[in-house]
């Protein structure tokens, strides 16, 4: 083999201690392909013949086979990809909302089109589909870190600021992106400390939780449990014991207004007639 | 009318709490507790009130998830799986990611549960790979978790061994079809597989399998704590608890609010402070891009399974987009279909050149050259994939379309007729951008096409 199809022998000990790693995660070797994949592309920012070879010699596998897995999963990279995968959704309701005049300016901007990467191999740019954020739309990802309500003017912003090399934060992530290798190294599973950075949830998130709380809304309380230990707000998931809030039953609570079931009786619904089969 | 549905915050109760997402806060706000109490039970009783509860998978399809967990067979000494399908992808949905960002530890709690009342020592979380930080946060709940004793050998001293892996996908809308995500979770391209057997037979590894939901899972330990009549007590009575309404595009306040389930769109709009200002509902998703669509006729359908099915839709995961009328039914449709087009695994032949085909045709009738003959085109192919295709994927990519022709082929046929799309696609953006193609904007603007 050539060497631009294999890796030298002190990076392969190095990748196969980490591989190795990943496979002890599962029952099943063959379960380690996807995130050896993103291992690979944390050592050479894309899926390289190399790294292909890599992983068809540690899990029995043809390169074909390999191949074959890479080429259906849009986050590898059959080409070397740039420090920054930069992501404007572009699927309907992100693309309506303002998601294509944010592609097509920002496109205009850094010179490039879908999955092309800027000539100072800072950014990649892509068109990407929905990524879960429908609420804070327009959005955009960089390196798969949420930039959200987007606009022209601030998504061009974050490219010139991460092709001036600056750090640069997402809107709901870590303290500041980190590179597209970096990146592929976490999505591999070895983590890099960074979970406890920036927020728990945006506005949006929180709107439901918030408006509940103001208009004094609770899901009614769990049961008083037999045992006093678990009946005294410490009681799973649900209904945070606040002050303010009202008990169950009494005014305001939710408990108190008759199940929504109650519809199903009312005359002008027409539930009964479910189509499921 | 009946008393108007107010929220019920359950799973959101503590998002906002100081470092939401770490085992502390979660135990401080009595995480654990569901687990505390479902390892004191036979797992057999979990399962049951988990199947008593009527809790109904959250993930789209809607089945029963205890009455899933039941139809694994009787141990056979093999190993058993829990695979929690947290590849939120289906377009307007997102609910499980927000949720896994804030308190990954509720999913982790109720994974834990569940795997006990299944008998699975090994669980995993397919997480889609797209959303970093996400991934970040799943992997310290999992590492904290094991620390407190969660996780591991002899999990509270009640003899149950439990491990977690927690595994990112790499952007396959498809992965969130379960046979296609144990494809994927098995190191293969991700495409579906023929149904019998089904999971619960032959999932992960050909061994026993339940696949749920983020938002079923995270509801178990409420669930175990509270007791399925409390559960009960909320929503409609096979449409039993509460459930994340995700509400996005034209609506004043955007965001998650969780409420019992058979709320409606005008109570949940109600306290989303409406359609943004000066304009009106047009059409809207009830339940992401692959459920047909609704318009104001359906201001007040509950949104339970039931209602929504009789209204000529699905519930589906209750992403709920929401355009108003400066928006383009034909663009907005298209655009899905490319989406659909994009991401058919290309595993059966209806799906993969039927979507391919209505994206080309859609495309032509949004550019203003297409004809009359055309609809029938759209929905001949739509017929001929819809019950068809070998998963879920091309019969929800017919959904957009067929409905779309429903309520708006005159706007349709507005584009075939004036050679152009009526409206302005710089209307329905929420910041004010330059006109950037002249041809587009021919026609002027059309305001709302009656349907």
């Amino acid at each position: 083999m050539t060497t631009t199809h294999s890796y030298d022998e002190a990076r392969t000990e190095r990748l196969r201690a980490d591989a190795l790693a990943i496979i002890a995660r599962y029952p099943e070797p063959r379960s380690a392909l996807l995130p050896m994949l993103h291992l690979v592309q944390s050592q050479d920012g894309f899926v390289s013949p190399a790294g292909i070879a890599f992983c068809a010699d540690l899990l029995n596998l043809s390169t074909a086979e390999v191949s074959a897995v890479v080429t259906f999963y849009t986050q590898y990279k059959r080409h070397p990809n740039g420090e920054y995968t930069v992501g404007v959704c572009t699927n309907t309701l992100c693309a309506v909302m303002g998601g294509d005049a944010i592609w097509e300016d920002l496109s205009d901007h850094l010179g490039v089109g879908h999955d092309e990467t800027t000539p100072d191999g800072k950014v990649t740019l892509e068109r990407i589909e929905c990524n879960a954020a429908c609420d804070y739309a327009p959005v955009m990802m960089v390196n798969w870190e949420f930039f959200d309500n987007q606009t022209p003017d601030s998504a061009r912003d974050v490219v010139d600021r991460l092709r001036a090399g600056d750090e640069v934060a997402p809107t709901r992530g870590a303290a500041s992106v980190c590179s597209f290798k970096q990146m592929s190294r976490v999505l591999a599973g070895f983590t890099d400390g960074r979970a406890d950075e920036g927020v728990g949830a945006g506005e949006p998130t929180l709107r439901g939780t918030v408006l509940a709380r103001e208009r004094g809304w609770t899901a009614p309380r769990f049961p008083a449990a037999p045992d006093a230990e678990s009946g005294s707000g410490a009681a799973g998931s649900a209904v945070p014991e606040r002050a303010g809030e009202p008990a169950t039953g009494e005014p305001q609570s939710s408990a108190q207004r008759p199940a929504t079931g109650q519809r199903d009786k009312d005359a002008d619904t027409q539930t009964s007639t479910s189509k499921e089969s | 009318m009946a008393t108007p549905t107010s929220l019920a915050p359950v799973l959101s109760s503590h998002w906002d709490a100081e470092r939401s997402w770490t085992l502390a806060t979660y135990e401080a706000n009595g995480g654990y507790a569901g687990l505390r109490k479902a390892l004191t039970q036979d797992p057999a009783d979990v399962v049951a009130a988990v199947k008593d509860s009527g809790l109904r998978g959250r993930g789209g399809a809607g089945f029963p998830t205890g009455l899933k967990w039941s139809f694994l067979p009787a141990p056979d000494g093999g190993p058993r799986y829990l695979v929690v399908n947290a590849d939120e992808s289906e377009p307007g949905t997102c609910k499980d990611i927000p949720l896994m960002m804030a308190t990954p530890q509720v999913l982790i709690e109720g994974s834990i549960i569940t795997s006990y009342a299944i008998g699975c020592h090994h669980a995993f979380i397919y997480v889609r790979g797209e959303v970093l930080h996400v991934y970040r946060r799943l992997l310290r709940a999992v590492e904290e978790a094991y620390a407190a004793g969660y996780l591991g050998k002899d999990i509270m001293g009640s003899g149950y061994d439990l491990d977690i892996t927690v595994h990112a996908g790499a952007g396959a809308y498809i992965c969130g079809e379960e046979t296609a995500l144990l494809d994927s979770l098995e190191g293969r391209r991700g495409q579906p597989r023929l149904k019998p057997p089904f999971p619960a037979v032959a999932g992960l590894y050909a061994r026993p399998t339940v696949v749920n939901n983020v938002e079923s899972i995270a509801s178990v330990p409420a669930i175990v704590t509270g007791g399925s009549d409390w559960f009960r007590s909320m929503g409609t009575e096979k449409s039993a608890g509460f459930g994340l309404f995700s509400l996005s595009g034209h609506v004043a306040r955007p965001g998650q609010y969780e409420a019992p389930l058979g709320i409606t769109l005008r109570e949940l709009l109600d306290m989303a402070g409406g359609i943004r200002a000066g304009h009106e509902l047009k059409f809207w998703t009830p339940g992401g891009s692959s459920t047909p669509l609704f318009t104001a006729e359906h201001l007040d359908t509950p949104l339970d399974y039931e209602s929504v099915a009789a209204a000529g839709s699905m519930l589906g995961t209750r992403a709920l987009q929401i355009f108003d009328d400066t928006t383009c039914a034909v663009r907005a449709i298209t655009r899905w279909l490319e989406f659909y087009a994009h991401e058919s695994c290309g595993k059966c032949t209806p799906c993969r050149e039927g979507t391919y085909w209505l994206k080309l045709v859609l495309r032509r009738i949004e550019a203003g050259q297409g004809t009359m003959d055309d609809l029938d085109v759209l929905l001949d192919t739509c017929d001929n994939i819809l019950g068809r295709a070998f998963c879920a994927l091309g019969d929800g990519a017919t959904s957009p379309v067929t409905s779309g022709i429903q309520y708006f082929r005159a706007e349709f046929e507005e584009h075939i007729t004036a050679g152009a799309c009526p409206f302005d696609p710089a209307a329905s953006a929420l910041f004010p951008t330059p006109p950037r193609d002249a041809g587009r904007l021919a026609g002027q603007m059309a305001g709302t096409v009656q349907a």
